[in-house]
């Protein structure tokens, strides 16, 4: 789930500030501010880099690019990308987080079925080096 | 806390940035691969079919969160070395010195019941957390692990300077971790009048060393302390309430 096109989502701009409960049967995305609550089910939902969103948010799949404060129920998939602040719980089936995303809450995977894999993480920066490091030694125990 | 601010053995203050003579700056790109038998021991309670509760107080990683959760269980995440760069925290003590107010820290951050946690995932929080926070933090850990459960921290020895990198730790394999560097975030936060400001710090600095003396006075009020020692400047340290 990209950044949409113009035309594919409902848009709400930067300068835009909604306080109460948005719902509706299209995608959404909010590069503005919403308070209250944000209920799409079936569909999706992406936070643009200047949203702050402060509210509950039930969707199919969800994308944070900005702040969301509150949590979020995606019964597909959430996607923190690497400039995104959340605070608040996660359920949902998948979860990637990219490199460089604050998140403060719980993340919970619910199954549907017994699909393999569900969650999966990406990387926001790739994996330049490794070097093995250190070799563990001898435990020393005080009881 | 003032016994434990005077004990420690070696304190690193100032906020230079040049780097330690023989330090190699590191990449925040490059991650570094190592054997944790810190880690190990506690992969051990990660195997259980039974969903347990895990609570990662280190910077926010993907991996471990799909490491936990591939396994069942719930995993808590809270950078609390991010949460500590708050200027609103930012308060003076008795003789005037800057101090960061643990009452506040604590009343925005851990709030969980009581015996939540079988895991917390402390890494190498306690090295670089501002020392007027130390000792509160690792008490409401205590409250919020489970009677047996564990905590996994990881300390420098004497041998590592101001700059050591400080590291987001990935867990890779049951005993296998990546190090990540990390920096501060420079997000805008509101301050106490409501005033905007900037993270207190652009960059972690190790704030001291722990030797293990202090260390098991740290977390006394635990059950057992178990020690890992390993070749590079990095003790483990696995407790159990």
């Amino acid at each position: 789930m990209d950044t949409p096109k113009s035309g594919e989502f409902a848009h709400i701009g930067k300068s835009v500030v909604i306080k109460g409960e948005l719902s509706g049967s299209e995608d959404l995305y909010v590069d503005g501010t919403v308070e209250g609550a944000i209920q799409l089910q079936g569909n999706n939902l992406v936070i643009g880099p200047n949203g702050h969103v402060h509210a509950d948010v039930n969707a199919k799949g969800v994308v944070i690019q900005g702040k969301l404060e509150g949590n979020i129920r995606a019964s597909d998939r959430a996607e923190l990308r690497k400039s995104a602040v959340i605070l608040g719980d996660i359920v949902t089936q998948r979860i990637a987080i990219e490199d460089g995303a604050y998140f403060k809450g719980k993340v919970e995977i619910q199954r549907e079925g017994a699909k393999p894999n569900p969650v999966s993480a990406t990387r926001a920066e790739p994996q330049v080096e490794a070097k093995s490091a250190a070799a563990a030694g001898t435990p020393v125990t005080k009881q | 806390m003032a016994s434990v601010t005077h004990s420690f053995m070696k304190l690193f203050r100032g906020t230079s940035t040049i780097p330690a003579q023989g330090a190699r700056p590191v990449s925040m790109a490059q991650r570094l691969t190592r054997r944790s038998s810190g880690l190990g021991a506690v992969s051990r309670t990660l195997q259980s079919e039974a969903p347990i509760c895990v609570l990662d107080i280190g910077s926010t990683s993907a991996a471990n969160i799909r490491y936990l959760t591939e396994r069942g269980h719930k995993i808590y995440s809270e950078d609390l070395l991010e949460a500590s760069t708050d200027p609103a925290l930012i308060t003076k003590d008795e003789q005037g010195q800057m101090i960061l107010d643990s009452r506040r820290f604590l009343a925005d951050n851990l709030v969980y019941p009581a015996a939540q946690f079988d895991v917390v995932l402390c890494w190498n929080l306690a090295d670089y957390m501002h020392e007027s926070l130390v000792k509160p933090v690792v008490a409401r850990l205590w409250s919020t692990i489970k009677p047996g459960g564990m905590l996994l921290a990881f300390f420098h020895t004497h041998e590592a300077g101001p700059d050591a990198p400080c590291y987001r730790y990935h867990i890779v394999d049951n005993d296998i971790l990546e190090m990540q560097h990390v920096q501060a975030r420079r997000d805008v936060r509101k301050g106490p009048n409501g005033a905007l400001h900037t993270s207190i710090e652009k960059s972690f600095r190790l704030q001291r060393v722990f030797n293990n003396r202090h260390v098991e006075n740290l977390f006394r009020d635990f059950g057992s302390i178990k020690f890992f020692l390993t070749r590079d400047n990095i003790r483990e340290v696995l407790v159990v309430r």
